[in-house]
């Protein structure tokens, strides 16, 4: 059952990547419609405190691009990233806070701590991608965001450069749609909310 | 199973009317992720019996408590942190006949042991009182012991060294097992003591506290609160260090300070 996508309602994007999901934003982010009127949040495993990142990221759109800080409020038209060290939560009140607990799966930041917490603050608002990695997180937090009745997209594991990321994900049915980088970058221009839904 | 929003805060309501402990201005998301994890953890098989079990039995309270606190920490975290306490603050507090610091929320004590070892190296330490205070009794009680992991001993050194550490690591501890014993000369100029950051007040005066990584489990109105406490508690031109995401910039004391650098340290001004 193809899973109906409503235009003009998604407030957020999520995306989470491992291993090889840094290649995909690269080549993302400088095709995304630079009137954004979502928000997105970017959770990528990485070795070290770098800032590093978000200097690569914000070359690459002319979108506001920012380490998300603890307590701030989320606004559309910015891209966010998740900073090195620390889970990324979004609370009810469409703030980010930060939690320096447990490594889940290996990971801080783990992605399945901030698809959890923004499946649960926005529901059928968000939008979550999953992308290339070597790592089991992000597949539960995905069919949470599926679950709250949120848009999930995963990049085809034919296509990414670690396919065990996106395939636990599509184990685990948490998959709305499978897609490759390029028809990743159709989707999310059109989920901005001023065109209307085309044909696809 | 995944507990509900309403029952997180009928877990709040019984934790301060039965026992005094106010989490009510805690981050929720955080919080609630803990909560759900003890729930697994310790297998209750529905929300309304852990509720019973933190109700009528003080020492799983004990243990909740514990649980949906993080108490995760590290010796020498962010090194360069501390290379500027060790370079630039140490300097300050040299100068003072009786060095008092408070290491606030200090959870299990990596980051009290880490400031003795600076202390000491300083030649310091003899002159320093280390004030180590937790909400968790039990969390404190592990800091007093000062026996940590010792798998973790690896990344400490390397930290240590990246904080301008010349020394070898190991000569702080004897490895025992599959742990480190810190030597008692670090713990002796240690005070540990329970301090709950939301209803206690001020017990003295400090140059240095250090809360790292606290405040961002605080909402706003919290993180102001206790901020205001600190700066009831440091000395004029004493020092405020915060964790590496934790910032004074928007509180209501932030006039009263001067950020150091780009580390996350203010200087109180004189008046």
């Amino acid at each position: 059952m193809e899973k109906e996508i409503f235009m003009n309602k998604y407030e957020l994007l999520i995306i989470g990547g491992s291993a090889g999901g840094l290649e995909v934003l690269l080549e993302v982010l400088p095709q995304l419609r630079t009137d954004l009127d979502y928000a997105v949040v970017l959770v990528m495993h990485r070795r070290g405190g770098d800032s590093l990142l978000t200097g690569l990221l914000s070359d690459k759109t002319k979108l506001a691009v920012k380490e998300a800080e603890e307590k701030e409020a989320i606004r559309p038209g910015v891209i966010y990233i998740a900073p090195a060290d620390y889970h990324l939560l979004i609370e009810n009140d469409k703030t980010f806070s930060l939690d320096y607990s447990e490594k889940i799966h290996y990971s801080r930041p783990a992605i399945d701590a901030s698809f959890e917490t923004a499946a649960e603050a926005y529901g059928p608002l968000l939008a979550g991608v999953l992308l290339s990695g070597a790592n089991a997180d992000g597949a539960e937090g995905l069919l949470q965001i599926k679950q709250a009745g949120g848009l999930t997209i995963v990049q085809d594991p034919d296509e990414a450069s670690v396919s065990y990321m996106p395939q636990q994900a599509i184990e685990k049915n948490a998959a709305d749609k499978i897609l490759t980088t390029r028809q990743i970058i159709g989707l999310l221009n059109e989920l901005n909310h001023s065109i209307k839904p085309g044909n696809r | 199973m995944m507990i509900k929003d309403a029952e997180v805060d009928l877990l709040l309501t019984d934790l301060m009317d039965l026992y005094g402990y106010d989490f009510t201005d805690y981050s929720k998301a955080s919080l609630k992720r803990r909560i759900n994890r003890l729930l697994l953890l310790d297998k209750f098989p529905s929300f309304a019996e852990l509720r019973f079990r933190v109700k009528t039995d003080e020492d799983y309270l004990k243990r909740f408590v514990e649980e949906i606190t993080v108490n995760v920490t590290e010796m020498f975290r962010d090194p360069s942190f501390y290379r500027y306490v060790r370079e630039k603050v140490l300097k300050v507090l040299a100068t003072y006949p009786l060095i008092r610091i408070w290491h606030a929320g200090c959870s299990t004590g990596e980051e009290v042991y880490s400031m003795a070892i600076l202390l000491q190296e300083a030649n310091l330490l003899h002159k320093s009182l280390l004030y180590a205070t937790d909400l968790n009794p039990d969390v404190l009680e592990k800091a007093r012991k000062g026996i940590f992991p010792l798998v973790n001993m690896k990344q400490y050194s390397e930290n240590y060294i990246l904080s301008g550490g010349t020394h070898e690591f190991s000569d702080y501890y004897t490895a025992k097992y599959d742990h480190a014993i810190f030597n008692k000369e670090l713990s002796g100029k240690m005070i540990f003591a329970t301090h709950n950051l939301v209803s206690d007040r001020s017990f003295n005066e400090f140059q240095l506290i250090l809360c790292r990584n606290v405040l961002i489990y605080f909402d706003k109105d919290l993180q102001d609160r206790v901020l205001t406490l600190f700066d009831q508690s440091l000395d004029a031109l004493g020092f405020l260090a915060l964790g590496s995401k934790e910032t004074l910039r928007f509180s209501t004391i932030s006039n009263h300070y001067i950020q150091q650098d780009k580390e996350k340290i203010w200087r109180k001004k004189s008046s």
